[in-house]
C-alpha cells in the first residue's frame, strides 16, 4: 500500500524505529574526504533524517553492515572456543535498488553456494529490513540498467521511497510498519519508478561469445601497466565478498586470541599464493582480466545472473584512473571486431 | 528464526594424535583418533588455535583413525611438528568431491604422483592393495625430487609386493636402486596398450601435472580417462571465501578432483 506522510512525520517514525532497529544509510562526513576539503559520504548509522544524504553516490557499499571488514569468528582460551553474540537490534538499512541487488550477490555466495549457510553472514542478514530509495537518475558513472539491477521487486524491501521536497511517497510492504506509517499519513496510489537509462553506455558482450582466447589478448597487458594491485575496486564493490581467515594472539597471554576473517581481494597480492611462494595471476593485468570475467561471465554461469550491478564505485575510486565499464567496453568491441 | 551459532561450519572439533611417523626431514604423518564419514582424496581443514587453519588432504582412513601427511612450510604447518603423541589437532570438515572410486573399477588404474601429491592417492591406492580383484592392471609411478624426500616407504614396501611400483628420483645417486630422471621421462615405459580401458590419475605440483598429462597425451590417453586434484589456496573450504575459484568452479567444493576433460581450458 502507498502513503504520503510529511518528513517530520518521517522523521518521528525513525526515531521511534530506533527503539528496536539500528538504523543505517548513506551519511556525509564533512571534511573527511581524501583531500580534507572534500565531504566523505558513506554508509553510517543514522539518527535523524537530517543524516541522510540523499543526492551523493556513497563511496563504499553498505555490505559492510552485513559482512563486516573484519570479524571474530571464535576467541579462544587453551580449550575453548566461543562465538561472540550479536545486538539483538534489528537492522534498517537505506538503500538504492543497485545495493539492494548487490546484496542478492552476496546472498548466492554466503547462503547458497557451497555445503552450508555462512552463519556469520546470515545471522546479520536476518535482522534486515531494507528501506529502498527511489533512484532514476542515478549517477555518472552507474550502468545498472545495463546489468538489470536497477529494479527491484517489493518483496525485496520492507519500504520502498520517494522524497520529495517536505514530504515523502512511499510503499510499504511489512504489515507492522504499515501500521505506525497509517497512523501518520494518507493512502496513495504507489508506483516505484526505476532508472530506465544509464548515462554511461556500456555495451556487455554476449556470454556466448566469451572464450577463453581473450584471455591472451593484449587489452590485459595494459593493466598490467596500470594497475597498481592497491585493492580499492574490491572493497569499494557492492558484490566482492572474499574474506581471508588469520588467527590473533593477544600479546597478555599468548594461549588466548581469535580467529578472525577480514575483507580480501583479487587484486591484492597474495590472494592465490600457495606453499612455496607458486602464485596464479602474478601480473596485475591478469587480476583484471580475472576480475572482470568473475563480475560479467563467471559468476553468471553457476548462478544465473551477473555479479556486477553496475554501480560504478569501482570506477570512481580507482587512483590510476582506471574505469571497469570502460574495460567492458573494450572486450565488446574486441569481441564484436573479431580479433 | 534465529541462526543457532553452535550449529557452524566454521567451528572445528578436536582430535587426539594417537601416532606419529616422520617420511622425511620435513614430512610427518600424524595418525588421529577422529571417527569422519570420508572419500579417498577429500580433505580437512586442520588449525591449532593461534597458529591458523589449513586445507590438508586425508592422506588415509580406517574407521576411528584418519591419517594427514603434512609438510613444514609455514606458521601452522611448523607448530603442528612440534605436536607429539597425546596433543591436539582441531579439525573440520570433509571437503571437496574426492575420487569416485566405482571409476576405477574393473579396469586398468594407473596413478602418476609427485612428491607430497601421493597425499590425496594414498587411500586410493591402500583401497586396491586390500582389494586386488577390484581392479584389472595397476600402475604406480611415484616421482621424488631425490631418495631422501621418499615419502610413505612402510607403504611402498607393502604396494610392491602386489602392484606395479615404478619410483623415480630427479637426481643421480649412488647406492639408490631406483630408477633416475623426471616422471615424465618413466610415462612410456607403461602398459597402455588398452587405452580405452584405462584410466589415469596425475597429482603433484602444478608442473609435474602440467608435463605428466602431456605425456600420456601423446600417448593417445583421451582427456576424460585423466584425473587430477588440485591445489589452490583455500580460506574456508566452503565455496565462500573465494581464494581457491577458477572461473566458475570453486575448487573447495567441486574439486579438488576433477576430470581433465572438464577442466583442461580453465586457465587460472
Ligand atoms: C586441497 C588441499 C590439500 C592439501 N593437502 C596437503 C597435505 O596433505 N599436506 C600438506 O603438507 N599440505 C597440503 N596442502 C597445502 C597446505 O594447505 C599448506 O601448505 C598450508 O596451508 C600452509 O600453512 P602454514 O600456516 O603452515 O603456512 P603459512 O605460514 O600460512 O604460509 C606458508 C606458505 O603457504 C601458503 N599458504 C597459506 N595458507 C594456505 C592455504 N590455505 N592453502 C594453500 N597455501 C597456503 C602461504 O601463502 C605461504 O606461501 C593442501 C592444500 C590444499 C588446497
Ligand atoms: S564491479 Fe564495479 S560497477 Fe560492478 S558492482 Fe562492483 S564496484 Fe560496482
Ligand atoms: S582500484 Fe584501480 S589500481 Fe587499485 S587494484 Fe583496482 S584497478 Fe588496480
Ligand atoms: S576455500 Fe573458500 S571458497 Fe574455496
Amino acid at each position: 500500500m502507498g502513503y504520503r506522510l510529511s518528513k517530520h512525520d518521517f522523521s518521528e517514525l525513525l526515531h521511534k524505529l530506533q527503539e528496536d532497529n539500528k538504523v543505517y544509510g548513506p551519511t556525509c562526513k564533512e571534511k573527511k574526504g581524501t583531500f580534507s576539503a572534500n565531504d566523505l559520504v558513506v554508509y553510517d548509522q543514522v539518527a535523524d533524517l537530517n543524516d541522510l544524504e540523499l543526492t551523493t553516490k556513497t563511496k563504499f557499499s553498505p555490505k559492510e553492515i552485513i559482512f563486516p571488514i573484519r570479524q571474530t569468528m571464535f576467541y579462544f582460551t587453551e580449550d575453548q572456543q566461543q562465538i561472540p553474540q550479536v545486538d539483538e537490534e534489528s537492522i534498517i538499512i537505506f538503500l538504492r535498488p543497485c545495493d539492494r541487488n548487490a546484496v542478492k550477490r552476496l546472498d548466492e555466495i554466503f547462503l547458497e553456494n557451497g555445503p552450508e549457510e555462512d552463519i556469520y553472514y546470515q545471522r546479520l542478514r536476518d535482522k534486515v529490513k531494507f528501506f529502498v530509495l527511489e533512484c532514476t537518475t542515478g549517477f555518472d558513472s552507474c550502468f545498472c540498467v545495463t546489468m538489470d539491477s536497477n529494479r527491484v521487486e517489493p518483496e525485496e524491501y520492507t519500504a520502498f521511497l520517494r522524497f520529495e521536497e517536505d514530504e515523502l511517497e512511499c510503499e510499504v510492504t511489512d504489515p507492522d510498519l504499515e501500521h505506525l506509517i497509517q497512523e501518520l499519513g494518507s493512502e496513495i496510489e504507489f508506483n516505484p519508478q526505476f532508472k530506465e537509462e544509464d548515462e554511461t553506455e556500456v555495451n556487455l558482450p554476449p556470454k556466448e561469445e566469451i572464450t577463453n582466447d581473450l584471455f591472451e589478448h593484449q587489452l590485459w597487458t595494459d593493466y598490467t601497466r596500470r594497475c597498481i594491485a592497491c585493492g580499492r575496486c574490491n572493497t569499494a564493490c557492492p558484490t566482492c565478498s572474499c574474506f581471508t581467515v588469520k588467527d590473533i594472539v593477544y600479546e597478555e597471554n599468548s594461549n588466548c586470541g581469535e580467529r578472525q576473517r577480514m575483507w580480501a581481494g583479487c587484486h591484492i597480492d597474495g590472494f592465490t599464493e600457495m606453499a612455496g611462494g607458486h602464485n596464479f595471476r602474478d601480473e596485475y593485468g591478469d587480476r583484471m582480466r580475472y576480475k572482470t570475467m568473475h563480475k560479467i561471465y563467471d559468476f553468471n554461469e553457476r548462478f544465473g545472473f551477473d555479479m556486477c550491478v553496475g554501480c560504478g564505485r569501482c570506477d570512481d575510486i580507482c587512483p590510476e584512473y582506471i574505469s571497469f565499464s570502460n574495460c567492458i567496453n573494450k572486450l565488446n568491441q574486441i569481441i564484436e571486431e573479431g580479433e | 528464526m534465529a541462526v543457532n551459532v553452535e550449529d557452524n561450519p566454521y567451528r572445528a572439533q578436536s582430535a587426539e594424535i594417537i601416532d606419529i611417523k616422520q617420511e622425511t626431514d620435513v614430512e610427518y604423518t600424524f595418525r588421529l583418533a577422529a571417527n569422519m564419514d570420508l572419500n579417498c582424496g577429500q580433505f580437512l581443514e586442520v588449525s591449532i588455535p593461534g597458529f591458523g587453519e589449513a586445507p590438508i588432504s586425508v592422506s588415509d582412513f580406517g574407521t576411528d583413525w584418519l591419517e594427514l601427511t603434512i609438510r613444514r612450510v609455514g606458521d601452522l604447518t611448523d607448530k603442528i611438528h612440534e605436536l607429539g603423541i597425546g596433543d591436539k589437532l582441531y579439525l573440520r570438515g570433509p571437503y571437496g568431491n574426492g575420487f569416485s572410486l566405482e571409476e576405477f573399477k574393473h579396469r586398468n588404474l594407473i596413478i602418476a604422483a609427485g612428491g607430497t601429491g601421493l597425499a590425496p592417492v594414498r587411500s586410493v591406492i591402500n583401497y586396491f592393495y586390500d582389494h586386488p580383484t577390484e581392479v584389472n592392471d595397476f600402475e604406480l609411478l611415484m616421482g621424488f625430487k631425490d631418495p631422501d624426500s621418499l615419502l610413505f616407504e612402510r607403504d611402498i614396501d607393502r604396494w610392491k609386493e602386489k602392484l606395479e611400483v615404478l619410483i623415480t628420483v630427479d637426481q643421480t645417486c649412488g647406492v639408490w636402486g631406483e630408477c633416475v630422471g623426471l616422471i615424465t621421462e618413466h610415462i612410456p615405459k607403461v602398459n597402455l596398450s588398452d587405452v580405452e580401458n584405462t584410466e589415469v590419475i596425475v597429482v603433484g605440483p602444478p608442473l609435474m601435472m602440467k608435463h605428466t598429462i602431456k605425456e600420456f597425451k601423446k600417448l593417445n590417453v583421451p582427456d576424460d580417462k585423466i584425473w587430477v586434484s588440485y591445489e589452490r589456496k583455500m580460506h574456508c573450504g566452503l565455496g565462500k571465501c573465494g581464494h581457491c575459484k577458477i572461473e566458475d568452479n570453486y575448487v573447495c567444493v567441486d574439486g579438488p578432483v576433477y576430470n581433465y576433460a572438464e577442466i583442461k581450458d580453465l586457465k587460472d
